[in-house]
């Protein structure tokens, strides 16, 4: 089914844009009389920078300005999404591999190449911190600086938080079987295929920035309260990110472009390599061992959950990724006690932060793997094993959460049913199942005007970045539904921070449903104003008239809203103008500051061979479900959910970063960090989905976005472990890794 | 120094127009595509070969424009996406991408679209592994794979009939 309307999959919004090439993505951008900024950076993991030499490289021609700490304002400015920590450029000590310690503007890009490469800094090497385990030695060197956060007890450790959550007593709780194991999960990359881009300018007694990021509105505020400038001043465009993936959220060079362009009074403008990308955001690495209590008969008795992530030099929004994440560690699972420790830990390499599935598939990997070795164990099989323990619809699973919001053994029977479970297996194959769960998000704060012009045709103004996930199409699905317009006459307005109304941010797979009702809220506002028209128009009882879905049902006759807008607008025609706000207030007594508007649900099956020779894994058949609720454009569920499930064969199969015994990552750039290819692909995939319409979102939708990534890792392991019999508990399963692994087996 | 880069006059054809062009000897085709001409469909990313971002026709020939320079496309005839629609419709191929879903953040597509139309052009009935192969060397973060191979698909098969 193709239409313009709910549940049918018209082509991309702004498709046409992506296909001929004329889409502007940042670097695509020509700013006039633009300066090109390269930085300057250090080739180690941890430096004192003792001095820095810039007059050689101001004699390039066509340098207009070396930046360095000493040309901000001073103290530095820092700025962070959870702690102001991170220096507008390097300040004293270099902290990370890539953290920039200088800048240069020059009229071009090969001048400021040359230029960089000429300023000169006097810095010593110092050891850095890049394991958990060196983290917490006792004797390790503080990452931070105590006085960052002073009055905490922590600040003088590694560790930024450590968050307890749990119910019951795990002390006390019985079990006839425990199991307990350590999982590791790789320090992985987004690797959006568009590096970052960031553009910032002087406009009038303001400042302009263009950034490819998720969260315009927040930059907005970080500049506003950096540079000194009311929000009215600062003017953010956001153009369409080239992917994002939780990689683009929050600020990073922007106010370091901000500062140049405002001290040179020229545009200026940094686009990163992939290899500074790579050294700019990555996700949270981590180590976490689990002790699962079972009864005899499979049912969970308890889980003992400490989860210890390897955050980066600069906090970011990691820690926020390690309580989140961690906060729903035992599953949708009927836990009686549950203790969870979850610590995240500062250590020198890049800032980790958001990526798709935001610390859950860390502790769904360990989780989930654990749940098999009791099923083994005990001699259930492993999709009974999740079933029997599975919540209710309806079930406070979570003591003080948001229940159960949907039917998630349909789900998890749907997935076992295209994965044939149970059916005979060629010889040397084995399968795997595992569910993950994710909260969606805790609070949020959305608006939209929606203006219907007098042809009828509507303009949507969105702030959500659509970064692929098709907001935008989403968007303008729902006033087209709601307005009667044709889809090709709504166009919704985005990334620009003075003409588009605030959106909190694009996280969490949140934009249908809080965007969406925004969206939703501001047609039927406009609804509102179409039944008081027709109200005049006709004579009739305003109480008596219902305006839905496109169309104005009065007691003895129907118009489409069209009909009624150009009689009821008059002779100077005009528009109607809808504003919608959809917000979900902070919860101060709830763990994570609120509790989440939805979870998404997915259930991951996987049919996989390995060669026992080379310990390659072939995986024969991948299939996805996911809760979504309802699928407002079928289309772009699927390719959400098989887009996530393809990222998550990335860390499950092959990524991760390497490090040098100096803390240098060694694999930076598309050569030595493999993604998956057309060629990695499993031989079938197949994305399915569970609509129950018991969403939160328009017409009963759920966030659905990063759902088909939380648990990839452990259905792909358990598939090979079904088919060789060994246990593999750290990622990526390289084929090196499975080799040996089955080597060891062999010889032991 | 740069005032020492040295410029070499190039003559090229791109999309079907010839271009005449002081060139840096140091700068890719890359570089002159989407800073001297400003035909910024062809994108920037990984800057060794290996992402596909930036792939463009080449004498007919697909090419990684990050890794030639621009002085070796001196009397080339090249093609970017700006130079696939004709008359101002975009090819079957292109709207192919777009009813089969193979396009999210659509940043990677420029090079997938070049490439599949000179694999199109190569082997007019591309079997499954065939696409798979042949556009192994574009990658898409956002794991459109499956919708650009079906995309590839439909094109050859509406082309044959």
């Amino acid at each position: 089914m193709r239409t313009d309307r709910i549940g049918g999959s018209p082509n991309r919004v702004g498709g046409i844009g992506r296909v001929t090439g004329s889409q502007q993505y940042v670097a695509d951008i020509r700013l006039q009389d633009v300066l090109e900024v390269k930085l300057v950076t250090l080739d180690c993991a941890r430096a004192r920078i003792i001095s820095i030499d810039t007059s050689v490289a101001e004699q390039v021609p066509g340098v207009r300005l070396v930046m360095t700490a000493a040309d901000l304002p001073q103290p530095v400015p820092r700025f962070g999404p959870q702690l102001s920590d991170r220096p507008v450029i390097a300040v004293g000590e270099m902290k990370y591999h890539g953290e920039p310690v200088a800048a240069v503007a020059a009229e071009t890009k090969d001048a400021a190449e040359e230029a960089a490469r000429l300023v000169k800094v006097e810095y010593e090497e110092l050891p850095a911190i890049f394991s958990v385990a060196a983290a917490l030695d006792p004797e390790a060197v503080l990452v931070q600086d105590p006085a960052l956060r002073a009055g905490d007890p922590r600040a003088t450790t590694n560790v930024f938080r450590e968050h307890r959550f749990g119910w019951g007593d795990v002390a006390a709780a019985s079990a006839d079987l425990v199991i307990e194991n350590v999982y590791t999960f790789p320090m992985v990359t987004h690797f959006a295929i568009e590096p970052h881009g960031f553009m910032a300018a002087p406009d009038g007694d303001g400042i302009a920035c263009w950034s490819s990021i998720q969260h315009p509105y927040l930059l907005q505020k970080m500049l506003a309260k950096i540079l000194g400038l009311p929000l009215a001043r600062v003017r953010v465009f956001a153009p369409d990110p080239g992917g994002g993936f939780g990689g683009k959220q929050n600020p990073k060079l922007e106010p370091l472009v901000a500062f140049m362009a405002l001290r040179t009074g020229r545009p200026v403008r940094l686009i990163l390599t992939l290899e500074e990308t790579f050294q700019a955001v990555r996700r949270t690495s981590a180590e976490v061992r689990v002790r699962t209590g079972f009864r005899s008969d499979g049912t969970l008795a308890f889980q003992d959950i400490a989860a210890d992530y390897l955050a980066g030099a600069y906090v970011d929004i990691a820690d926020r990724v390690v309580s989140k994440g961690s906060y729903p560690a035992c599953g949708p699972y009927r836990v009686p006690d549950a203790r969870i420790v979850a610590r995240s830990i500062l250590s020198h390499t890049p800032p980790s932060t958001a990526f798709r599935g935001f610390g859950n598939p860390q502790v769904n990997w360990a989780v989930e793997s654990n749940l098999d070795e009791g099923a083994l164990a005990l001699g259930i099989d492993r999709l009974e094993i999740r079933l029997r323990n599975l919540a209710r619809p309806g079930e406070d699973f979570i003591p003080g959460d948001t229940p159960a919001d949907g039917d998630w053994g349909q789900t998890v029977r749907r997935a076992a049913e295209l994965i044939r479970w149970g059916s005979p297996l060629p010889e040397g194959r084995g399968r795997g199942i595992a569910v993950g769960i994710k909260s969606g998000p805790t609070t949020g704060l959305s608006y939209s005007t929606v203006r219907l012009l007098a042809d009828g045709s509507v303009l949507v103004y969105a702030g959500t970045s659509d970064m692929g996930q098709g907001a935008r199409t989403v968007y303008a699905q729902i006033a087209a539904e709601e307005l009667g317009a044709p889809l090709a006459w709504v166009t919704v307005v985005m990334g620009d921070t003075f003409s588009v109304p605030y959106d909190q941010q694009t996280s969490a797979s949140r934009s249908t449903v809080l965007m969406g009702n925004a969206v939703l809220r501001a047609c039927r506002a406009i609804q509102d104003q179409v039944r008081t028209m027709a109200a005049r128009l006709y004579g009739s009882d305003e109480s008596a008239i219902v305006v839905e879905r496109g169309v104005v049902r009065l007691p003895d006759r129907e118009h489409a809203i069209l009909e009624v807008l150009k009689p009821g607008l008059g002779p100077l025609g005009g528009e109607l103008i809808g504003n919608g706000e959809m917000r979900k207030d902070p919860e101060p007594d709830h763990p994570l500051g609120g509790r989440p508007a939805f979870f998404e649900f997915n259930c991951t099956a996987i049919e996989a061979e390995v060669d026992r020779e080379t310990g390659d894994v072939v995986l024969v058949r991948h299939v996805t479900v996911s809760d979504v609720g309802r699928a407002l454009n079928p289309l772009q569920v699927t390719m959400q959910d098989e887009g996530a499930a393809i990222q998550g064969l990335g860390h499950t199969l092959m990524e991760h970063y390497t490090f040098d015994e100096r803390g240098r990552i060694r694999n930076l750039g598309a050569i030595d960090y493999r993604i998956p290819t057309s060629m990695d692909l499993p031989l079938e995939m197949q994305s399915a989905i569970v609509e129950n319409a018991d969403g939160p979102g328009p017409y009963g939708s759920k966030g659905m976005s990063e759902g088909a990534l939380l648990c990839v890792a452990p259905a792909v392991a358990a598939a090979v472990r079904d088919a060789t019999g060994v246990a593999i508990r750290d990622l990526p399963l390289t084929p090196e890794r499975v080799w040996r692994a089955l080597r060891d087996r062999s010889t032991s | 120094m740069s005032e020492m880069i040295q410029t070499v006059l190039i003559e090229l054809t791109v999309n079907g127009r010839r271009r005449a062009l002081d060139v840096a000897v140091n700068h890719t085709l890359l570089d002159v595509l989407r800073d001297d001409l400003e035909l910024t469909g062809t994108k920037e990313c990984c800057l060794v070969g290996e992402c596909g971002a930036c792939t463009v026709s080449l004498d007919g020939r697909i090419v990684d424009s990050c890794l030639v320079l621009a002085v070796e496309a001196d009397r080339a005839q090249v093609t970017t996406v700006e130079g696939l629609a004709v008359d101002g419709h975009v090819s079957p191929l292109q709207q192919a991408f777009l009813d089969k879903g193979a396009v999210q953040c659509g940043f990677c597509i420029p090079g997938q679209l070049v490439a599949a139309h000179a694999l199109l052009a190569e082997n007019p009935h591309p079997t499954v592994p065939e696409i798979q192969e042949g556009l192994a060397g574009n990658l898409c973060r956002c794991g459109c794979y499956q919708q650009i191979t079906e995309a590839v698909l439909a094109t050859a098969e509406e082309a044959a009939r």
